[in-house]
């Protein structure tokens, strides 16, 4: 075929939203050579855009997935493609009542329009409701309806008009070929039925195929093909007299997973409350195959009836409407629900584009595009989508498929910001799981490990500290009071934290110094023995990472990260090696395991099973030593991420067992007590005013913003240095501030608690929002218990005005307002102890 | 005559998409990915049957043989409008040759009519979606010793029978037949409803009568399903825009549509 293009720059396989957004945006930003395949013909190539029910209710509790969310829309309507419609959430529930109360507090965070409405003011938006069987609504006015095949098509023609992209349709893509690199594979060409296109980039925006293609190049786009059904009933003449397209709001009748949306005449009912039905993609018919499309799936009544019982009961009409189109619509369920976006860990140049729906495909559009062009993405921080967020074990069909079908029912759920899953755990444990399980510990999965959150052996502690009990269930859900019993035992004794679930990787070779260097923000060429506590920065200087960093030798550096950011972290140091295999990066998680020892108590405790002296002056604060605990080879860290004096002990996975029995032992005079995550990573970190990756840092953020600058800039270079420089040399106009809350009394006379999930807006006096002079919100980013001073603390970005400590806010809680106060800002934010002078003892 | 008693026979077929897939022993098309539906031309027969039931008052009885799948099926004629539900089933198998149905659906027929008395009307579809036999409808009401009448395309009921009609090449055949009656149902006799969500919803209380039978295999059997060459497919762009107005008159003048 004489136009087949053998070179390009840049193939994009798919041709649904996503990939023609993409190739859209792609040409804005200067790509000229883009090669679009699709193997279905146009405009419906037959994936799941082509049976899409197209509306889009804005209100989400996720920043991320509302800002994907809000340029969608915007996008949609500067095309002329989008009908703004209006949508009401109907909850039949009182629980459904709570969580639109939750959603009104995400949506004034937003700044989306809503209220909550009576059922008889539900009732006069949408006359044909049966009022009797709701407790009210949550109305959106600016839910609206899409075209988006149309919007596909001039997405698609603007790159081509430009010059820049060349559409090959009915093209099956057959191969995905690689080079070997020095440190793995790089895309090299994508093999069709027509021809082989030599490139340098590929995305896979394949929806339910995605993961079959990325197989092509050996890499994983972990998601599973499943099915929505969906069924278009009518005529009704309610309907039909109105003439429109869409003349009522759209209805989401929560409590039962359905929606109902008017289309003309009919109404399109669909459900997310049948069964989960999962498919394999090699299940999926060819388009020739097909009786409709190969995502229009053959219906399956059966799984179907009681939602129609449902629907008929909200509309009573609906029962006389005609079926004339039911299908089993193929979409794409990943194991957290949340898209696969971004560079596969696997091969360099290959992009995921995955697990997208309509009302974010625009925007995952513009993300990539700006992620592809510039190394980063700006529209928003892409921590919760990012395709590499998934460890080895989590992106194989066993793991996709348990999720997938944990949470499909719960794609209109009350899912609680602290929710944990069912299937799937005790897959990765570490070593005292035993111990801990003896211990009654509860556990919630960090990043796939086992991680005790609380002690249920710790019970007695209740009767020594007054802690405060939660009296609303939203508020005590995945809580223990014991963990504020915990933190208070820590304070005065000891306290034996497990954190195996730390993510550690050790660089070494002649060339480490160098690239620890240049992959992050403090100086790294420090004395043997010495931790560096850094940001990571993306070129633009915003948050990638923080983590710490052990010079153990000269020339070897142990980097210890979080679990819930280890995979995205080794992701992007291994990205970043250099070419001359100067360093060698070693995954070491599953070779080391840590425990922590803090409280007044500590150094005494570890004195009694070493021999090496630990105090201050012959081990100071951020120092490392390799010595012996009871004979067991350990590296200890002076260290504390809570607040009191204390170490991280590592040892060889096959010691720990023995290291914390060893411990557990020498504990029992100094009254050690087991300290679940809520502690560490909560109301200990809080107290001192800690940030944490993900909630106060993200890459909208720089250092200095976060206060996490120093004094002085390194000499050596590293990524995002340049930005850095830069944010230091102007004036701010945000600042990350503690405060705490003057009152948790609701209206009705009982403590509330936010749970400082992001969604939780800061307001002035008078309600209002505050945003900083960048247009970024001032919300929670992380809320919790400070026992030892006895205040509810929460952490937020201000605008510079407003970080005076003494300053008046509010904030909003489930849509109800608290005061709040300005405690402190700056670098240092400890509310207890500010001259850490108990860390240093 | 007083209640219509109506009787419709439906088959279970699967509902492929252009491209059929034969299974590798070449028996069976790989219906793996393939919903399942019956022909149009027994659709029709149930409208056919529900219409006449709803002008002259009387009750539609669906029949089948097949395995407990087609249960599907039966449900969907109840949903809309069928009012009684019988499923034959063999324990030797599922090899429905022409012959062994025809045996197998009128001993079920001779059975429910010795019960609740003859059926006024026997409707078929005129020939299988999957098969194409053209045969069963025949062969029952031969057996059944009732006239039938092929590839109707209208009927009315009329005191003591039934006047359908059937196009030809030449022109309208009418046929008036005395009662009880077979007929073979065209699609195009109607354009059949679709069922509602309460006909749904109302089609699931409904009760399967399953009735077992022993019919041996007549002397018809597959011996192997094969796909015809396939014929290229050759798209010829006529042109773009305003521009392919001329190649499109000249082409419909061609087809003798203009």
């Amino acid at each position: 075929m004489s136009n087949f293009p053998t070179t390009a720059r840049c193939v994009v396989i798919g041709a649904g939203i996503v990939g023609n957004c993409l190739v859209g945006h792609l040409s804005d930003m200067g790509w000229d050579d883009i090669v679009l395949i699709d193997k279905g013909p146009l405009p419906n190539p037959g994936g799941s855009t082509g049976h899409a029910s197209n509306f889009i209710f804005p209100v989400d509790h996720s920043k991320e997935i509302v800002d994907l969310t809000l340029e969608s829309q915007r996008q949609y309507g500067a095309l002329g493609m989008q009908n703004t419609c209006g949508g009401v959430e109907v909850a039949r529930s009182e629980e459904r009542m709570e969580e639109f109360r939750r959603r009104m507090t995400s949506a004034k965070c937003w700044g989306i329009e809503s209220s909550l409405m009576t059922p008889a003011e539900v009732k006069e938006l949408v006359p044909f409701i049966n009022e009797e069987v709701i407790l009210g609504g949550f109305y959106t006015p600016s839910v609206s309806a899409v075209d988006s095949l149309e919007t596909g098509t001039q997405m698609r023609k603007r790159a081509q008009e430009a010059g820049h992209l060349k559409v090959l349709t009915n093209t099956e893509v057959l191969d995905i070929e690689t080079i070997e690199t020095s440190h793995g594979k790089a895309i090299s060409a994508v093999v069709t039925e027509d021809g082989t296109i030599s490139c340098e980039t590929v995305v896979i925006a394949s929806g339910v195929w995605s993961p079959k293609l990325a197989a092509m190049a050996g890499a994983t786009i972990p998601l599973t093909p499943a099915v929505h059904q969906m069924a278009d009933v009518g005529p009704f003449d309610v309907l039909v007299e109105t003439n429109q397209e869409l003349a009522y709001p759209i209805v989401r009748d929560m409590d039962t997973f359905c929606y109902e949306r008017q289309s003309s005449g009919s109404m399109e009912v669909g459900s997310y409350g049948h069964r989960p039905i999962l498919h394999r993609v090699d299940d999926i018919p060819s388009n020739d195959e097909a009786a409709l499309s190969p995502t229009e799936m053959p219906f399956t009544p059966d799984d179907f009836d009681q939602q129609m019982e449902e629907a008929i009961e909200l509309m009573d009409f609906l029962g006389d409407g005609e079926i004339k189109y039911a299908i089993n619509g193929l979409l794409s369920l990943t194991p957290d629900a949340n898209p696969v976006l971004g560079p596969t860990i696997e091969v360099e140049n290959l992009w995921a584009a995955a697990a997208v729906w309509v009302k974010e495909g625009p925007g995952v559009g513009k993300l990539l595009a700006e992620w592809m062009t510039y190394g980063y993405p700006e529209l928003t921080d892409p921590h919760g989508t990012d395709v590499s967020r998934f460890y080895p074990q989590q992106r194989n069909v066993n793991h996709i498929e348990a999720r997938a079908d944990e949470h499909f029912n719960k794609t209109y759920g009350i899912v609680h910001p602290r929710e944990q899953w069912n299937s799937r755990r005790n897959i990765t444990v570490g070593p005292v799981k035993s111990r801990t399980d003896d211990l009654g510990a509860f556990y919630f999965e960090a990043g796939g490990w086992e991680r005790p959150h609380w002690y249920q052996s710790n019970s007695d502690l209740l009767a020594n500290y007054d802690v405060p009990q939660r009296t609303h269930e939203w508020d005590a859900r995945w809580w223990s009071p014991l963990s504020d019993a915990e933190h208070l035992h820590m304070r005065e004794n000891a306290g034996l934290v497990d954190l195996s679930a730390f993510q550690i990787f050790e660089a070494s070779g002649i060339g480490a110094l160098e690239y620890v260097e240049k992959m992050v923000v403090n100086k790294c060429d420090v004395p043997v023995g010495k931790s560096i506590y850094t940001p990571v920065l993306n070129e633009s200087g915003g948050f990638r990472s923080d983590l710490t960093i052990v010079r153990l030798q000269e020339n070897l550096f142990r980097i210890i990260t979080g679990a819930f950011d280890g995979a995205r972290d080794e992701y992007w140091f291994r990205s970043h090696l250099p070419a001359d295999a100067s360093v060698n990066l070693e995954n070491k998680t599953n070779a080391i395991c840590t425990f922590g020892v803090w409280g007044p108590k500590a150094v005494a405790l570890l004195s009694r099973v070493t021999e090496s002296k630990l105090d201050q002056d012959n081990f100071p604060y951020g120092t490392s030593q390799s010595l012996l605990v009871e004979g067991l080879p350990v590296d200890m860290l002076r260290i504390s991420y809570v607040g009191d004096a204390g170490f991280e002990i590592y040892t060889g996975t096959q010691h720990g067992l023995a290291l914390w029995d060893a411990l557990w032992e020498a504990g029992k005079d100094y009254n050690l007590r087991p300290i679940g995550a809520a502690v560490y990573g909560t109301s200990g970190r809080l107290e001192k005013g800690y940030r944490l990756m993900g909630s106060e840092l993200e890459n909208e953020y720089n250092p200095v913003e976060a206060g996490l600058d120093r004094n002085k800039v390194k000499a050596a270079d590293f990524i995002g240095k340049t930005a850095y420089v830069k944010a230091r040399a102007v004036k701010q106009v945000a600042q990350l501030c503690a405060l705490t809350m003057d009152s948790n009394k609701c209206s009705a006379g009982y403590e509330r608690f936010p749970t400082g999930s992001g969604n939780e807006p800061i307001l002035t006096l008078d309600g209002d929002r505050i945003l900083d002079d960048k247009g970024r919100i001032s919300r929670v980013t992380t809320a919790g218990s400070a026992p030892s001073i006895g205040k509810y603390v929460l952490l937020a970005y201000l605008p510079i005005d407003k970080c005076i400590p003494g300053t008046a806010l509010q904030v909003l809680y489930q849509n109800e307002l608290y005061p709040i106060t300005v405690a402190t800002t700056g670098r240092n934010l400890s509310l207890y102890d500010s001259e850490d002078a108990r860390m240093r003892c | 005559m007083g209640v219509m008693r109506i009787l419709v026979c439906v088959k279970r077929v699967p509902a492929p998409g252009a491209r059929i897939i034969i299974t590798e022993d070449e028996q069976n098309i790989d219906s793996g990915h393939l919903g399942f539906t019956m022909s149009p031309h027994e659709e029709c027969a149930i409208e056919a049957a529900t219409q006449l039931s709803e002008q002259h008052g009387g009750e539609v009885t669906i029949l089948t043989a097949g395995s407990s799948a087609s249960e599907e099926q039966l449900r969907y004629a109840a949903s809309v409008g069928a009012s009684s539900l019988v499923l034959i089933e063999n324990s030797s198998g599922n090899d429905w040759d022409p012959q062994r149905t025809a045996r197998a659906l009128s001993t079920a027929v001779r059975a429910l009519e010795n019960e609740s008395g003859n059926y006024d009307l026997l409707l078929f579809g005129n020939e299988a979606a999957d098969t194409g036999g053209y045969q069963t409808g025949i062969r029952t009401a031969h057996l059944l010793g009732r006239p039938i009448v092929n590839a109707i395309n209208g009927i009315e009921a009329e005191e003591g029978g039934f006047v359908a009609r059937r196009e030809t090449l030449s022109g309208v055949e009418v046929y008036r037949v005395t009662g009880p009656a077979a007929f073979g149902v065209k699609e195009g006799i109607n354009l059949p409803r679709y069922p509602t969500m309460k006909g749904r919803l109302a089609s699931k209380k409904l009760s399967v009568r399953v009735i077992e039978d022993h019919s041996e295999p007549g002397e018809q059997y597959r011996l192997r399903l094969f796909r015809p060459a396939e014929v290229a497919k050759e798209t010829v762009i006529l042109g773009t825009d305003s521009n392919a107005a001329g190649a499109v008159v000249d082409l419909l003048e061609e087809m003798g549509l203009v």
